[in-house]
This record gives C-alpha cells, sequence and structure tokens, in this order.
C-alpha cells in the first residue's frame, strides 16, 4: 500500500517541502521502519498488523486515509466535500509550489479528509486531518470542510468524530486562514446548541490555531499516548521566557495532568471506545 | 526595504499612541472596572467592566498594553493570559444576562506565549471565547485600535460590527515571524508585513471588516468624539435588529470567508 512509503521525518522537513516523492527502498529485505522512541527496527508489516504502533507503545504517525481506515467500518466511509480546492488570496509568495509538493507528497488535495461512515455499527460524521498535507496547516480549504461537515451533522442530526493533526493556521493565507477558527468554531457551536455529539482525539501535533479552535471544542476530548499538544509552540516558549520547558510540556500526559484532555486512549483501544460513546450519544429521532 | 504596511505595524506599535484605558476614559462617561476570571486570577493585560456609552449601559473588555515600564510589565505587554481571556468571557456572559451590548478594544501582540499559559490552557480559553461570542445574545463591536496579533486578538473579535483604527494592523502571525518562517531571516519583516495584507485598508477590502476609522486627529478630543458617535450611532442600529437576525448575520459573517460550493 502507498503509505507505507511514508517514514517519519521531522516536522520542519516535510513543511519545507523539500521532498516531492515518497523514499524508494533499495534493497530486497522487507521495508523496516526505525522506532524512534526504543530504536529498534522494525519490519513495516509488523507494524501495520498493529495499527502503526510500535510493540514499545510508540505511535506513528497516520495520514488521513490510514486514520479514516482504521476507525471506520470496512466500506462505510462515503467522502464528502471533494470538490473543495485550496486557495491563495492573498497572493502569496511560493504558495502555489508549497501547494503542489503537499499535493505530491500525501496525495491530497487539502489538509483534511471529511465524510460520514460507520464505527462498530455507529453512524457518524468524521473528519482526519492530514499530516503530511503542510502539516494540517488550516488554511480555508480545511476550513471549509470542517464547516461542511458541522453544518451537515447539524442537519442530519449526527455525532462528529475529529481526529486533529495540525500545524496551526496556514500563514499563507493570510487573516483568511486565522478567520477559520471563528468560522469552525460557529458551526460546532451550533452543533452544539442542538444538543448533538463532538468527540476529538487529539494526535501527534495539534497546536496553534486548531488547538485554539474546533480541536478543544469536543464535548470529550481524547489523546493519543505521548502526542504533542498546544498552544504556542515549544521552542517560541522556550526562547521568548529564557525558562527551561518542565518534563513532558505540552504532551498528551500534560494535558492530562492539567485537566484538559478527558482520556489519553491508545490506538487499539480507540475503536471500541469511540463506538461505546457514539451508541451512549446517539440523539437522532426515532432512536 | 521599507514597506507602507511596515509602517503601520510600527505606528501601531508605538508608545506614543493611545492606549485602551485612553479610549475608555474619553468615550465612556462612566467606568466601573471589574476583576478576575473567577476561577484562578486576575489577568492584568485584559480590562474590562461596566461604562456608560452617552446614557447606554455597556459592558466594555479591552486588551491594554500599559504606558509605563513597571505597568506594561503588569499588563505582559498586552499579551493576555487564558485567565484574561477567561475574565473577558465571564463578563460577555455578564453583559448577556442583563441584556447589556459588548464593546471590545482590542490591541494586543497576541495571546501569552508562556509554560503557565499552556498549563492553563490558553488554546481551550481562546476557542471557549470564539465559541461563546458566535451566539452571544447582545450586540458586539470590537475595534482594533492598535495591534491585532493573530488568535489572541480574533478572541476578542467574533463581533456584528469590526473596525479598525486606520493605523491598526490585524494579521495571522508577525512579520517578524513570517519572515523568520519565510526567510529564515526576521529582519525582512518590513517586506513579510506587505505580503501579510495585515492593514486595516487591506482587511476592509477583503471584507473582514466594516469600517477604517480615520485618526488624523488621533488622541485629541474631536477623536473620542467622533468614535464615541459612531459607536452609538452603530450600536443603536444594532439593538434594533431582532435577535435572531442579529445572530445569523453574526454568523454568515464568519462563514462567508473562504466560503467554496460544496454539494
Amino acid at each position: 500500500m502507498a503509505f507505507f512509503n511514508f517514514r517519519l521525518q521531522p516536522k520542519n522537513e516535510l513543511e519545507k517541502g523539500g521532498r516531492t516523492s515518497a523514499p524508494v527502498q533499495s534493497d530486497e529485505s522487507e521495508p523496516e521502519k526505525k522506532c524512534p522512541n526504543c530504536h529498534k527496527d522494525i519490519p513495516i508489516s509488523e507494524l501495520a498488523g498493529n495499527l502503526n504502533v510500535c510493540s514499545c507503545g510508540y505511535h506513528f504517525r497516520l495520514n488521513s486515509r490510514q486514520r479514516i481506515g482504521m476507525i471506520t467500518d470496512k466500506g462505510s466511509f462515503k467522502e464528502l466535500f471533494t470538490e473543495v480546492d485550496y486557495s491563495d488570496p492573498i497572493d502569496f509568495p511560493g504558495y502555489q509550489d508549497k501547494i503542489d509538493s503537499a499535493k505530491n507528497l500525501s496525495k491530497e488535495k487539502e489538509g483534511v479528509v471529511c465524510g460520514t461512515a460507520k464505527i462498530g455499527g455507529e453512524d457518524c460524521c468524521i473528519f482526519a486531518m492530514e499530516p503530511y498535507f503542510m502539516m494540517g496547516s488550516m488554511g480555508t480549504a480545511v476550513g471549509e470542510k470542517v464547516t461542511s461537515l458541522f453544518e451537515y451533522a447539524t442537519e442530519h442530526r449526527m455525532s462528529v468524530v475529529g481526529f486533529t493533526v495540525s500545524g496551526g493556521a496556514r500563514m499563507q493565507e493570510g487573516l483568511f486562514s486565522l478567520l477559520q477558527m471563528a468560522k469552525t468554531s460557529g458551526a460546532v457551536k451550533r452543533h452544539n446548541d442542538a444538543g448533538l455529539f463532538y468527540l476529538t482525539v487529539l494526535t501527534d501535533p495539534t497546536t496553534g490555531g486548531v488547538t485554539a479552535s474546533f480541536a478543544m471544542e469536543g464535548d470529550i476530548i481524547l489523546a493519543e499516548p505521548s502526542a504533542t499538544v498546544g498552544f504556542a509552540g515549544a521552542r517560541v516558549i522556550e526562547q521568548t521566557t529564557k525558562k527551561a520547558l518542565p518534563k513532558g510540556f505540552q504532551t498528551s500526559e500534560f494535558l492530562l495532568k492539567h485537566g484538559f484532555v478527558d482520556a489519553i486512549v491508545s490506538r487499539q483501544r480507540q475503536k471500541t471506545l469511540i463506538r461505546h460513546l457514539l451508541k451512549i450519544h446517539d440523539r437522532r429521532e426515532g432512536v | 526595504m521599507k514597506t507602507e504596511a511596515y509602517e503601520k505595524v510600527r505606528t501601531a506599535r508605538s508608545n506614543s499612541r493611545p492606549t485602551s484605558i485612553d479610549y475608555i476614559h474619553h468615550i465612556f462617561d462612566v467606568f466601573f472596572e471589574m476583576h478576575g476570571d473567577r476561577k484562578f486570577a486576575d489577568d492584568g493585560a485584559v480590562v474590562g467592566g461596566i461604562a456608560l456609552l452617552n446614557d447606554l449601559p455597556v459592558t466594555v473588555i479591552s486588551i491594554e498594553k500599559g504606558r509605563s515600564v513597571k505597568e506594561r510589565m503588569a499588563r505582559s505587554f498586552g499579551a493576555p493570559q487564558p485567565e484574561g481571556y477567561r475574565k473577558a468571557l465571564r463578563l460577555m456572559k455578564q453583559a448577556e444576562k442583563f441584556g447589556r451590548p459588548v464593546i471590545c478594544l482590542i490591541d494586543t501582540s497576541g495571546a501569552y506565549c508562556g509554560i503557565g499559559a499552556e498549563e492553563r490552557g490558553q488554546g481551550q480559553a481562546i476557542a471557549d471565547n470564539l465559541m461563546e461570542m458566535m451566539t452571544l445574545k447582545t450586540p458586539v463591536i470590537s475595534v482594533f485600535v492598535g495591534e491585532g496579533g493573530s488568535g489572541g486578538a480574533l478572541a476578542l473579535a467574533v463581533a456584528d460590527r469590526v473596525w479598525m483604527l486606520e493605523n491598526a494592523v490585524y494579521s495571522v502571525i508577525s512579520p517578524e515571524g513570517c519572515a523568520s518562517i519565510l526567510w529564515k531571516d526576521s529582519s525582512r519583516a518590513s517586506e513579510a508585513a506587505e505580503v501579510l495584507k495585515l492593514t486595516a485598508e487591506d482587511s476592509y477590502e477583503n471584507g473582514f471588516i466594516e469600517k477604517v476609522i480615520s485618526e488624523g486627529d488621533i488622541g485629541e478630543d474631536s477623536f473620542y468624539e467622533r468614535l464615541k458617535w459612531e459607536l452609538i450611532w452603530e450600536m443603536n442600529a444594532l439593538r434594533d435588529k431582532p435577535l435572531e437576525e442579529l445572530l445569523e448575520e453574526r454568523y454568515q459573517k464568519f462563514r462567508k470567508v473562504g466560503a467554496q460550493e460544496t454539494d
């Protein structure tokens, strides 16, 4: 499968768009990935059989399609808003090139995939952000798709399950990006006021304008183990305050301790838990 | 390279410019300041309370940078902590309860960047304001009087009317931050300012704001008087709208930004 070609890369490498094609496996032996946590080489087939989680517990990054495939019932996912494309509203220098390489790298049109699906037989709307498309940054297309999904869910009285991964608002679209925070939050609020259920799963990394909008607006907020979640970037905080950051700063565990997530849930447990939570919150009429 | 946009950034940041408290003292007849978020602390970067606009009781919430070095320190140079945003939301909900319109004055380089701010949920505090302001059942006017830095400014700008002073700026990222990401060189902030389209004129042209306030006489009585009457007229017009219409228009104002046809 195509996604096996992706190797875990530092965020900056991806954001630079420096790599435009997937690395090619040169030798004949089975491809392996090195775990950044325990440093073991793990055969990719073994990883795939374990939802891309190392035996040490390290959660490898997933792209949006892997994420949806992992959590939804086979064949139940129907994608919505596929026609929404990127735009360059302030004619930002070099943006078109970045978009081209992001499209190439992720094989996606934009930074989020939305649709309807069943999770353990429970109907829901679902979105999964795409780390390999400019690190899931939120421009107008991401904002438009997430907003449209909440409007769709409100209209059809459906719960929303969202997997976040984002570097924040997308600088290249200027204020058009920033205002997506208000736009998505408005749609979440209307969904909320209709008495409908929204569950977010924060995955590595969820930062900036997405943390400060729909990522933190769930009725229930789950997080994957050791994901980076925060508002301001850790390096920026370190440089600004000139203070050493506490151990485990801006991790899922840090957020749990400080009261900002409900539970940390490993990938293996997510589907069962989400199915139960959807069942508990089913608010469609006549159910 | 000096750009016109960066000149505005410098003006917006200038020490000699009136700060939010000057506006409060000149525009409103009475001001009773209220402190604290009732959860953790009182954030000096956010100044809020009840005021009289002519004879209309309103809730005023402002981000204040401070003047003297000591005051600036106490106000974190106008960078609100999560408790600042929570104080703002408390006062907005109180305004809603008593049917008072809300006026926000914005002047911030951005939300406070620090360990404590993250520990106490800076992102969650901003997100909460964005959601709640969208459906706040009372008219809201937000005026950018200086800097409008990213999410930290937006957290007080989900309003029925958003106005900017002629030299105020409103941006997704600081020009310095943008330049260091884009060209790995923060000294090219001036060019970045141009690229980011952060001036009041840009925001007006892009339909993000409804009014640009000229500031030829900034700081003079005539300036405050003019702004005061603009606020009175507009607030009266907003108060005449049926609530449902007001909230639908507020939603659509943000909904239309970057909207595309979907099936």
